[in-house]
């Protein structure tokens, strides 16, 4: 019964007509996103934490710090670490148990747009060169999928990260006084690294897709990008796309960003 | 003249924590429902009747109920690693005894009425929480029920009984210590799930029954509430 | 309005009425308390027998409903469909219409086309449907749109008042399943998308009495055609 969750090839018709005419079904433009709604706090135990919609999509991101030994290539720099669970919660087409494909994916792309885009400061998060360095834990936890939970999931992640605070170090016994924060932010640069998705449907490429939308998309493309720089890439589905629906993806990446970032700067600076 | 036992933040022995609740908060769920009690909050969102897979667990003769409790990462101080351990899967059947008595699922042969639990923020009685959550999505969701059901965790500080602890209150360890005990009740006054945690006479579980079923009626009160406010109110 | 007097929200377990001359009716179950609501849902109460009126809840398939499904499978004599019920549902070729030949079964109707066809039968077997009346086929294009379906009878309306409303106003054909599914078609999207708006906003207020007027206003303050 929940193959009747996705969109029935009639609907998809229409949807697809209307597409290929610039619109869409809630009067949106082809490169504008829904209206996004962000909660910041919304677990007093983590460092940083925050509610992102998306519409109606919503997911919960947690920052917790920990304490790790570097890898041996970085032995000055501390760890980031990004985990995703698609709960059964959020959609009756995800089942409990371990992280499937689609959370994995979700996960390690979110993962890399935050890694490549440079924004945490690695360097500052180490304690003993060699010995003991601060990890950094994102996890993401879908609340309700409506569509696109991959840039919900983004916008998740980096507004945690600039509202998370470093827990108590007690240096002497090098542990982490846990239940107590600082007033320190985690060592960031200025930079708003997002994951945003291009979708192809039919002829056209749209950003943000609600779930009907979505059950229809052939190809997608989620690019980590921060102002003007692509720091990440990852296409995903079946179709091919040509040179030049790529660079649609990239015109519309750009806009998207923009509007993105006018809609979360109050919660990012 | 026995001292009156001070509770760490300055409420009476039989006194609950500020408590709210809200259905249909998960809108793709068919039902769904948030129940904060003090600082633990627990989301709760039901997927069903359906049919029941994998195959094998089917029951012709009955629906089945299948309960998923998850302790989020970022919702304990000390970070909970994600993915499923004993600890959950234990708490899991808890649940699903706690509630089932009250479900009317016989007519749903080969079914199966899932319940996820999510705690995004955990101080203590997380399990009851999800228990009141829970309860509330199926009741949304429209699952026939003879009755609501209600979950508290008491206590036992030192000597004294103590209703709804905190997480300060679990980590107790003057004289006595801490004992702590979860109970869900019927609204009708019957007991589906207890356990217990530390060290209790058998003459002062009369008094945490007795004890449970005041804080139960409470409970009761918000659950119907929150119920009601979701019809003809802007939700 | 005299049949809509009475009506409250109750939840399980809620003593909706005491005495012993109520009779307990859908829904609901006598107890020594009293008339006790088994769901959640709106009470009513009319010529002392005291139902439950669900406000969620899954398909209940019965004899003779009409409803929307969609091709699942194909097998040598018919097609299976996924109608959102505890089964499935089969509509064998004998109920078609027409003559199909058994080799070309996918050419009249292919997995996931979705079609418009009525319960004819139920038993431990399953449920088989028919397409054997007018308003019964394939359905070729529009747009589909899933509420829940107790709120079906609002969506119909009085001996089909409020989809006559619906139809008026947007200039679009309306066709509805009772398993929670409605097909809109209309001359253009707008059109389709004015009626899908419509009839959710008649699904979330579902429970409210003077419905229909409140829709009428709806149309007035949204541009329906009339």
């Amino acid at each position: 019964m929940d193959k009747f969750q996705t969109t029935s090839d009639v609907t998809g018709e229409r949807i697809k007509q209307y597409l290929a005419k610039g619109k869409r079904f809630d009067d949106r433009k082809l490169d504008e996103f829904r209206d996004i709604e962000i909660e910041v706090g919304i677990s007093k135990k983590a460092e940083g934490s925050c509610r992102v919609k998306i519409g109606k999509t919503e997911v919960l991101v947690g920052v917790k710090m920990g304490l790790g030994t570097p890898y041996a290539d970085n032995p000055d720099k501390g760890n980031l670490m990004t985990t995703a669970e698609l709960t059964p919660l959020s959609s009756p087409r995800f089942e409990s148990g371990p992280p499937k494909f689609e959370a994995i994916e979700l996960s390690r792309v979110i993962d890399r747009g935050i890694r490549e885009s440079k924004v945490i400061d690695f360097e500052k998060l180490c304690i003993k060169e060699g010995e003991k360095v601060w990890t950094v834990f994102v996890d993401i936890y879908s609340m309700n999928d409506d569509g696109n939970l991959m840039d919900a999931a983004g916008i998740g992640a980096v507004v945690a990260l600039k509202n998370a605070r470093m827990p108590k170090y007690d240096e002497k016994k090098g542990v982490i006084v846990y239940g107590e924060m600082t007033d320190e932010k985690l060592p960031l640069s200025k930079d708003i690294p997002l994951a945003i998705t291009a979708h192809k449907i039919g002829d056209s490429i749209i950003v943000d897709p609600t779930l009907e939308e979505e059950d229809l998309s052939e190809a997608r493309v989620t690019v980590g990008f921060s102002d003007g720089i692509i720091s990440s890439m990852q296409k995903g589905n079946s179709a091919p796309l040509t040179p030049e629906e790529f660079e649609k993806v990239f015109g519309i990446v750009e806009i998207a960003w923009k509007d993105i970032f006018k809609k979360i700067e109050r919660f990012v600076k | 003249m026995t001292k009156e036992f001070k509770r760490s933040d300055g409420r009476k022995l039989d006194e609950m924590r500020p408590m709210s609740a809200k259905v249909g908060v998960i809108p793709s769920a068919d039902g769904s429902a948030m129940w904060k009690q003090g600082d633990t909050i627990a989301i709760a969102a039901v997927h069903g009747p359906k049919k029941m897979h994998p195959q094998h667990q089917q029951d012709p003769s009955t629906g089945k109920l299948r309960c998923n409790y998850t302790l989020m990462s970022f919702s304990v101080s000390d970070r909970a690693r994600p993915g499923k351990n004993r600890r959950s899967q234990e708490i899991d059947q808890i649940i699903n005894w706690a509630i089932e008595p009250a479900l009317l699922i016989k007519n749903y042969p080969n079914m199966v009425i899932d319940v996820s639990i999510n705690i995004t923020q955990a101080d203590a009685g997380t399990r009851c929480a999800g228990i009141n959550a829970a309860v509330l999505a199926l009741a949304h969701a429209g699952i026939p029920m003879k009755t609501m059901v209600s979950s508290v965790a008491l206590g036992k500080l030192d000597k004294t009984l103590v209703v709804d602890i905190n997480k300060a209150e679990e980590d107790f360890e003057e004289g006595e210590g801490s004992t702590d005990i979860p109970v869900t009740m019927t609204h009708d006054g019957k007991i589906t799930h207890m356990q217990l945690d530390g060290k209790i006479t058998p003459k002062q579980m009369t008094d945490v029954m007795k004890m449970a079923k005041k804080a139960c009626d409470e409970i009761y009160e918000i659950q119907k509430k929150a119920l009601k406010d979701s019809i003809g109110g802007k939700e | 309005m005299n049949k809509e007097t009475n009506r409250q929200v109750v939840i399980p377990g809620e003593v909706i009425a005491k005495g012993d001359d109520f009779l307990p009716g859908e829904g609901t179950e006598k107890t020594k308390d009293g008339i006790i609501a088994l769901r959640f849902g709106l009470s009513e109460e009319v010529n002392k027998l005291v139902k439950v009126i669900p406000l969620s809840g899954i398909y209940n398939p019965r004899r003779g409903n009409v409803v929307i499904g969609k091709v699942e499978n194909i097998n040598f004599n018919g097609w299976i469909l996924d109608i959102n019920a505890p089964e499935n549902a089969f509509l064998s070729v004998a109920e078609i219409p027409r003559y199909v030949n058994n080799d070309c079964l996918d050419e009249v109707m292919n997995i996931g086309d979705m079609v418009v066809a009525k319960i004819w039968n139920m038993n431990k077997r399953g449920i088989d449907l028919s397409l054997k009346s007018r308003e019964l086929g394939k359905i070729d294009e529009g747009i589909i749109v899933k509420v829940n379906p107790n709120k079906v009878p609002r969506i119909i309306g009085k001996e089909g008042s409020m989809i006559n409303l619906i139809k008026n106003n947007t200039g679009c054909n309306i066709t509805v399943g009772q398993n929670g599914f409605v097909w809109i078609k209309g001359d253009n999207v707008e059109g389709e998308l004015f009626a899908k708006k419509a009839v959710l906003f008649i699904a979330e207020n579902s429970y409210i009495s003077g419905l229909t007027e409140e829709v009428e206003k709806w149309f007035d303050e949204n541009g329906g055609k009339k």
